[in-house]
């Protein structure tokens, strides 16, 4: 029995998502609500198109001339969201000789997502703030789960990349970010953090959906404040861009 | 030091001279030299007349007297002092000339277009003199004439020079002229021996044309100071000789294309040995080779707007082919190939020479990086399969016009345009009416009937079509090639061809996307056709979805593959002039945009007018899967079918293929890797800058993949509102992403 699941879409040609040239599929279904979230046509956990791990799985595998030195990403939506259809499809990617990630907010328990994680050779972990309060405004959950993510991989020594969003009045502090440098820069496993200026490009789905979109007044961080955001993770030794 | 002797020191064989001799480089790009004064200040004198040029509004100046000829001018220079390459098309830089043994119309309309007046003495002459375009016209059915005016059959070389020949160039400098004639002069003896046949008729007289043409070849060269009966002994000496050769060609045709070939490999010979000997340094070497390229962005041909409309931009398609694999295993890389590329960067981006790479998997690693970024930073080159078409064509063949390949010397195509599929297809619906004027251009068939229209019912009646229009086309070209041999022979081209060559008949189809989509449509959802009121199909009604060329599906992925050999099979049971081999490009150059403005509403839901799909690119917007499902469509387009080339365009951000510049050139190398191994035929990237950006906002239907991968998540750049583009043009250029 094929394990099947709900995904968004894909991404034939990803280049920013994990290393090499990956081809990225995008799960439907995610709880949090971001703010800033470019993608709201993936929250919803009854849309999508229904496929089975294995099936998609041998669809990827024509585009092992593309990616082999690159690989295949989950991201979304949130793919600890379907946990057994994640693992599946990452299991038979691996299979098939692709190097694995799956990029995720860390927004399920633990326990669900170990087996995701186990399949994978690289998490790109968006951590959104590590204030609760703050965390619990901008996407509405506490950032306790990324945390116990972070703190597993760790643990069994799994590669990660830290994701995190500048987004000028909220997490676009100096204090908040020497905060998550300070924190991020005691964990061995994280290899790189990638720092992804705010952008409006988004905004035109939140139209489409219906859904008011709250940071219209919000202006992209200016090229002088991400000097200084990467300024700040690079005086502490972190590799980041 | 003496070269490496072999077969080519008995007979005239370059490909054996370059095997023997040639120096594979696996280095990097750390060698290459920036521009030497010279070359700067020949450089800015170039800039300046081409943006007087500009300014001008497109021709600076026209020769009205002189019908031009290889020798028929005073020689011209830009700036002699500093030329260390010399050599141009008239006496003056950017001088256009008339050449009107295509076609007298073409040259007086041309200079009606830019408020010029025919000299009279000129005008005189072809009182007296036919041309090509007289000829055809002379001939031309109804229904030929019929075919052209309403578009099925476009572009066709029927007015002007028909290009797509590319002359050994090389054999100038390997062996000067005075040994090619001698092997002419011998070829002639050996014709006609038997029985004068009409073949050998015409031959003997093309050969006495072709020696005629080395002779004024000569003397040309001889005007500039130089003595090319003999053979090049430097580098300086073996570039000159080559673009004498060249320049002999640019002065007696106005040909489509007139592409240069292989050269540089074969020029690194004589640059290596230079080298070693101490002769001429690094710096020295990449001055002339700055110059000779500088040259070549200086070709020009006098040319109507209406030409100007399908091929738009003034291209000339100087296309030079670089590196590539040797049959015995060896890459064809050397330091030529990184210092030609590097023009790129001395001079900065162009448009021609039109810089062709030969990918192969066995191309060495730092030279695919190397021109990755010169992607990157100038989107100014194309690439081809080496892999695929080096089994048909072994290791010396040339890019002639955009993607079309062909052996040097020993292969010349007969240019034929191509026809419209698309168009095809309505008239097959409306019973061979045209569904534009309502006329009957095709053989009157029974049109579909009101209801949904059947898969099998369509098919039948587009092979009827079909069937019509192979045959047409066929013949047509015929009329045409007949009569360019006749009154505008290409006697210094084919002086450097062998004496018995290949010859195909380049047939071309546009619109196919538009006819797997139209097709897939038909066969997977609900399409009715709507009529006006004399009861012509002018649009569709489209129930449901179906799915869409560009998204790697087979089910309508193998509807363009069928297509494709479909109509090659059926030009092949047409016999074609001069017993020449049909085969078949999918190619649109810039003409897309004419031929769906001539063409009406199809069943894909593509409204009238709209254009085409750029070549054989997927329609804009149908692709939903990301470039490499995109990709992946078109690499299943066998190139067996079509040799003449299968043309894709692709075009990305850089911000879309990776994080740091390293990055960057490793995905696209990557990619390229990927996309050949997958047997695609040809690509064209575009790593979009501001000014393509700003065109893309114009004109969207030329970028329809232009993806922007912003965070983690992609946009489709013309979907957003012209506010955001603009911001994402801002952006771009100033920040990151």
């Amino acid at each position: 029995m094929d394990i099947k699941g709900r995904i968004h879409s894909i991404e034939t040609l990803g280049a920013v998502d994990g290393p090499g040239l990956r081809l990225v599929v995008f799960l439907q279904g995610c709880h949090l609500r971001c703010l800033y979230c470019h993608n709201p046509d993936s929250w919803a956990t009854n849309r999508g198109k229904i496929i089975g791990a294995k099936e998609l799985a041998y669809k990827i595998k024509e585009y092992g001339p593309y990616i082999k030195h690159g690989g295949v990403t989950l991201s979304g939506g949130e793919p600890l969201l379907q946990p057994e259809f994640s693992a599946e499809l990452l299991k038979w990617c691996k299979k098939f000789g692709f190097h694995t990630a799956c990029d995720t907010a860390g927004s399920v328990p633990l326990e669900k997502a170990i087996k995701v994680l186990s399949q994978t050779d690289l998490v790109l972990l968006d951590i959104k703030d590590l204030d609760e309060k703050d965390s619990k405004t901008l996407c509405g959950m506490s950032p306790q789960r990324e945390i116990d993510i972070l703190n597993y991989c760790e643990h069994v020594n799994k590669d990660v990349w830290i994701r995190h969003v500048l987004l000028p009045k909220y997490t676009l502090k100096q204090s908040k970010l020497e905060k998550l440098a300070d924190f991020v820069k005691n964990f061995s496993c994280v290899k790189r953090v990638e720092l992804l200026p705010f952008h409006k490009m988004g905004e035109y789905k939140w139209k489409e959906l219906n859904i008011p979109y709250h940071l219209a007044d919000i202006p992209a961080p200016s090229e002088e404040e991400i000097k200084s955001a990467l300024e700040i993770f690079r005086s502490r030794g972190i590799n980041v861009d | 030091m003496e070269f490496n002797r072999g077969n080519w020191c008995s007979e005239i064989d370059v490909r054996d001279f370059i095997v023997l001799n040639y120096t594979p480089y696996d280095g990097d790009e750390s060698f290459l030299r920036s521009p030497s004064k010279k070359t700067i200040n020949l450089w800015n004198v170039v800039k300046d007349l081409l943006e007087q040029e500009r300014k001008a509004g497109g021709v600076l100046s026209i020769d009205t007297k002189t019908v031009s000829n290889i020798d028929a001018f005073e020689p011209g220079y830009i700036d002699k002092d500093n030329e260390s390459i010399v050599g141009l098309q008239t006496s003056k830089p950017l001088e256009r000339a008339i050449m009107p043994y295509g076609g007298i119309r073409m040259v007086r309309s041309s200079l009606a277009a830019y408020n010029k007046q025919m000299d009279p003495t000129v005008e005189e002459i072809f009182k007296h003199r036919k041309t090509h375009n007289d000829g055809v016209f002379d001939v031309y059915t109804a229904e030929m004439k019929r075919a052209r005016h309403y578009g099925i059959i476009t572009g066709l070389p029927d007015a002007y020079g028909r290009g797509r020949i590319i002359g050994d160039y090389r054999r100038v400098a390997l062996y000067g002229v005075d040994r090619i004639i001698e092997s002419k002069i011998l070829a002639l003896q050996n014709i006609g021996i038997d029985s004068m046949t009409e073949d050998d008729i015409r031959q003997r007289e093309e050969i006495s044309e072709q020696i005629r043409a080395l002779k004024a070849l000569k003397s040309m060269a001889s005007r500039y100071g130089f003595d090319i009966s003999v053979p090049a002994r430097d580098t300086k000496q073996a570039i000159q000789w080559l673009y004498f050769a060249y320049l002999a060609a640019i002065k007696d045709q106005n040909g489509a294309a007139m592409s240069l070939g292989r050269v540089s490999t074969f020029l690194d010979i004589y640059a290596q040995r230079d080298l070693d000997e101490g002769v001429y340094t690094e710096e020295e070497i990449q001055e002339f080779v700055d110059h000779f390229v500088m040259k070549l962005r200086l070709v020009k041909f006098l040319r109507t707007p209406a030409y100007d409309e399908l091929f738009s931009g003034d291209p000339t398609w100087v296309t030079e082919s670089l590196g590539g694999v040797c049959v015995d295993g060896r890459h064809m890389v050397t330091k030529m190939s990184y210092r030609f590329l590097h023009t790129l960067s001395n001079l900065g981006p162009a448009p021609e020479p039109n810089l062709t790479i030969l990918w192969s998997e066995n191309l060495p690693q730092n030279f695919k990086l190397y021109v990755s970024s010169v992607s990157i930073n100038t989107s100014s080159i194309q690439y081809e399969n080496d892999d695929v078409m080096r089994v048909k064509l072994g290791d010396d063949y040339a890019i002639a016009c955009c993607v079309s390949p062909m052996k040097i010397g020993k292969q010349m195509q007969f240019f034929g345009a191509r026809c419209n599929l698309a168009k095809a297809l309505l008239y097959a619906l409306n019973g061979g009416k045209d569904e534009i004027y309502g006329d009957q251009v095709a053989p009157e068939t029974v049109p579909v009937g009101d209801g949904r229209l059947e898969f099998d019912d369509v098919m039948k009646k587009y092979n009827h079509i079909l069937d019509w229009l192979a045959k047409l086309y066929i013949n047509t070209l015929n009329v045409i090639h007949y009569m360019h041999d006749k009154y505008c022979y290409e006697k210094i081209q084919m002086a450097l061809h062998d004496d018995v060559i290949t010859r195909t008949m380049a047939g071309g189809v546009a619109g196919l996307s538009v006819v797997a989509d139209s097709l897939s449509a038909i066969k997977y959802a609900d399409v009715y056709p709507i009529r006006n009121d004399d009861g012509l199909i002018v649009d569709f009604k489209i129930e449901g979805d179906y799915p869409k060329f560009g998204n790697n599906d087979d089910r309508v992925d193998q509807i363009a593959v069928d297509i494709e050999k479909d109509f090659l099979t059926r030009l092949n049971q047409h016999k074609a002039y001069r017993q020449s081999r049909p085969t078949m490009s999918i190619l649109t150059i810039t003409s897309n945009v004419v031929y769906g403005k001539k063409t009406g509403s199809t069943p894909d839901g593509r409204k009238a007018g709209v254009p085409f799909a750029p070549g054989a690119n997927p329609m804009h917007g149908r692709d939903t899967n990301g470039s490499i499902a995109s990709m992946k469509s078109v690499a299943k387009l066998p190139f067996n079918y079509a040799e003449d080339g299968i043309s894709y365009t692709f075009s990305i951000v850089p911000e879309a293929l990776g994080k740091t510049e390293k990055d960057k050139k490793e995905n696209l190398a990557n990619l390229l890797d990927g996309y050949f191994a997958d047997t695609g035929h040809h690509i064209n990237i575009n790593v979009i800058n501001k000014e393509v950006l700003i065109d893309a906002m114009d004109h969207p239907e030329k970028y329809p993949q232009l993806t922007i991968r912003v965070s983690g998540y992609a946009v489709n750049f013309i979907k957003l509102t012209r506010e955001q583009q603009l911001d994402v043009i801002n952006r771009t250029f100033h920040s990151r992403f």
